[in-house]
């Protein structure tokens, strides 16, 4: 049933992907400038600048221009970068396994992490421990990414000299990008699981659960915290895909490469393949959490199960 | 032989006191009733005897609670799990909440059986398959693998029943058992609660506000008002001589058959609020017999008379 379900939300990819790639087509070509500006050299005529315009296609209608990117993505060519003069495909697969390395550690970091947190906010009511955690999670929910990168840099980087400053070299440049974006992570993590555990605590079967004789950690970890997973794993499939394109503060501070920096570069030169190649696969990596998120819901809650029959 | 007495009984809640002057007495076999409206004080009484006060932030605060010769109050945690579900068993008042959804239902009722009887899995299993059947649910074994949503209200108060008497105790806990269902419903659960007792010679705390249900099945009855026991007695003297004016109003709030003439009286006024509870006897503003010493002071509850009445009154109430 599950296996029916996943084919059913993964074919809907395809049309969902359709349409927010005409979004991106036009966001993108509709903003002020183009990649011509970056290519031109001082001093060229008018004549240059509608040869070069010609050159890239960039003078047909944009109707005619989005039918071919588009029909190119469909052969999986995703086109030559204006300014970059490189084939998009290139640059994305060049950038893609560091947004990966440091997006999946993040993430595996904030979620492990933020769920202990969260139980030991909820397992520690009334004391010092959860003020504690209350106070972690504000802090962490309202520090900026970037500031904390450069706090971090500060401190472990230039003070301590534990770490690279800047790069990304070997596991050692991981760790401060890690903790950075992984810090916010943690408080939404274990904000989400306390709330969660509380809700679920206040509920007539729990009641029930010490009536029947069972033991607190049995009850914790038999049956609050599967439904505290659940409202956690709903946050983390929106969250994938904000880690490996939205982490582009982060990725610039520590001057380290991704689809993040790619993006924002890209976006400054107005690389029009770049941009749209880039945002199409974050908007792909956004659906495949998202997908992913409800396909775990259905495996972990027979309502839902019965709810996509 | 006594199963469960209880003694003067009061809980506090932090600074807050919701429920005090407990006490009754409840024999092997028998049922006794607790009625009351909302917020009299029952289900923090069953809370007490389960010795679950501390999920709420609660806490017994005077009295004792004593069950087949043992001591309640003051038990340990530890203790206190062994007794609870295995030789207490507790029915909750919505069965639409009281399963956890995630999990099959029968796996939830081995829970109690592993635990306290230490079977193994398929010896919990058959076990309960058995115990689904004894409560006339229909095939046992392809119900044992259904979720709780797949399931209606009446069946899944059978299954809380199931997972009460999954340990074969000797007392049970019903409370409200039968608000949440619909009528023809309640009626079936009743009488299974009725017969569970005599087929397995249990003692029942049957916590309702429906004075018809304890006619049809208590032995005995105690009756509370706003966090208070006010009087106490078997069935039959209560409902044919009832000695506190609020027993007596209650009962003259149950339907009796078809008729055109009579109105159905209700008792003026509501039931006061923790915080507002009124000096003297809690229920003197509402009461049509109240006179000054009933503002100043609270009536005596006796604690080990068969039949009492907290109420100055008490006698000239019965006239």
């Amino acid at each position: 049933m599950i296996l029916k379900y996943s084919i059913q939300r993964l074919l809907m990819i395809i049309p969902v992907s359709l349409a927010i790639s005409v979004v991106i087509f036009l966001i993108v070509h509709l903003l002020p400038g183009d990649p011509i500006d970056n290519l031109i050299r001082v001093g060229s005529s008018p004549e240059d600048r509608i040869a070069l315009t010609a050159k890239y296609g960039l003078d047909q209608s944009l109707f005619e221009q989005y039918f071919l990117w588009i029909s190119q993505i469909m052969t999986g060519d995703f086109g030559q970068a204006i300014v970059l003069r490189r084939p998009v495909a290139d640059l994305i697969a060049q950038n893609l396994p560091y947004s990966l390395q440091l997006g999946g550690l993040a993430f595996l970091f904030s979620s492990i992490v933020g769920l202990i947190l969260g139980i030991v906010a909820w397992a520690s009511q009334k004391t010092w421990g959860e003020q504690f955690v209350k106070g972690f999670i504000l802090l962490g929910s309202t520090v900026p990414g970037f500031w904390l990168a450069l706090l971090m840099i500060l401190f472990f980087a230039v003070n301590l000299g534990w770490f690279p400053v800047s790069g990304a070299r070997d596991w050692t440049a991981l760790v401060l990008p890690v903790l950075t974006i992984g810090f916010g992570g943690i408080a939404l993590v274990a904000r989400v699981t306390r709330v969660a555990l509380l809700e679920v605590g206040r509920e007539d079967f729990i009641t029930l659960l010490h009536a029947k004789g069972l033991s607190r950690p049995t009850i914790l970890f038999r049956h609050l915290i599967p439904h505290a997973l659940l409202p956690v794993v709903t946050i983390l499939a929106l969250r994938i895909g904000w880690i490996l394109g939205g982490a582009v503060t982060v990725e610039f501070v520590f001057g380290r490469p991704g689809l993040g920096s790619l993006l924002i570069r890209a976006l400054g030169q107005r690389d029009y393949p770049v941009v749209q190649g880039s945002l199409l696969m974050l908007a792909l990596a956004v659906m495949i959490g998202t997908l992913i998120g409800d396909i775990a819901q259905a495996a972990m809650d027979p309502r839902i199960r019965e709810a996509t029959k | 032989m006594t199963m469960l007495s209880v003694q003067d009984l009061g809980v506090s809640i932090g600074p807050i006191a919701p429920l005090s002057g407990v006490s009754f007495q409840l024999e092997r076999g028998e049922i006794i009733g607790i009625v009351g409206e909302s917020g009299s004080g029952k289900s923090l009484t069953a809370m007490g005897i389960m010795g679950l006060l501390p999920l709420i932030g609660g806490q017994i605060d005077h009295g004792t609670v004593e069950f087949d010769g043992i001591e309640l109050t003051g038990l340990s945690e530890n203790e206190y799990r062994k007794l609870r579900g295995g030789r207490i068993g507790l029915i909750t008042q919505n069965p639409m909440t009281s399963l956890d959804p995630l999990k099959k239902i029968g796996p939830q009722v081995d829970a109690v059986s592993r635990l306290h009887l230490g079977l193994d899995r398929a010896g919990a299993k058959a076990r309960t398959v058995e115990l689904l059947g004894d409560l006339r649910i229909p095939e046992p074994a392809s119900i044992y693998h259904l979720y709780p949503h797949q399931m209606s209200g009446g069946m899944k108060q059978r299954i809380v029943i199931a997972m009460a008497l999954g340990a074969d105790p000797d007392l049970l806990i019903a409370d409200e058992p039968t608000t949440a269902l619909d009528v023809t419903v309640q009626a079936q659960i009743i009488r299974l609660l009725g017969d569970l007792v005599k087929q397995r010679d249990l003692s029942l705390v049957l916590i309702t506000h429906d004075m018809s249900v304890v006619a049809q099945t208590c032995d005995k009855v105690m009756v509370m008002y706003a966090g208070t026991a006010v009087e106490r007695g078997p069935v039959q003297d209560i409902f044919d001589n009832p000695k506190h004016p609020y027993t007596k109003a209650l009962i003259g709030c149950i339907p009796h058959g078809l008729s055109e003439t009579v109105r159905l009286k209700g008792i003026e006024g509501t039931v006061p609020g923790v915080a507002q509870y009124p000096s003297g006897c809690r229920f003197h503003p509402r009461c049509t017999i109240a006179e000054e010493v009933c503002t100043r002071n609270v009536p005596v509850f006796e604690t080990g008379a068969k039949r009492a009445a907290a109420c100055h009154f008490a006698l000239e109430a019965a006239q």
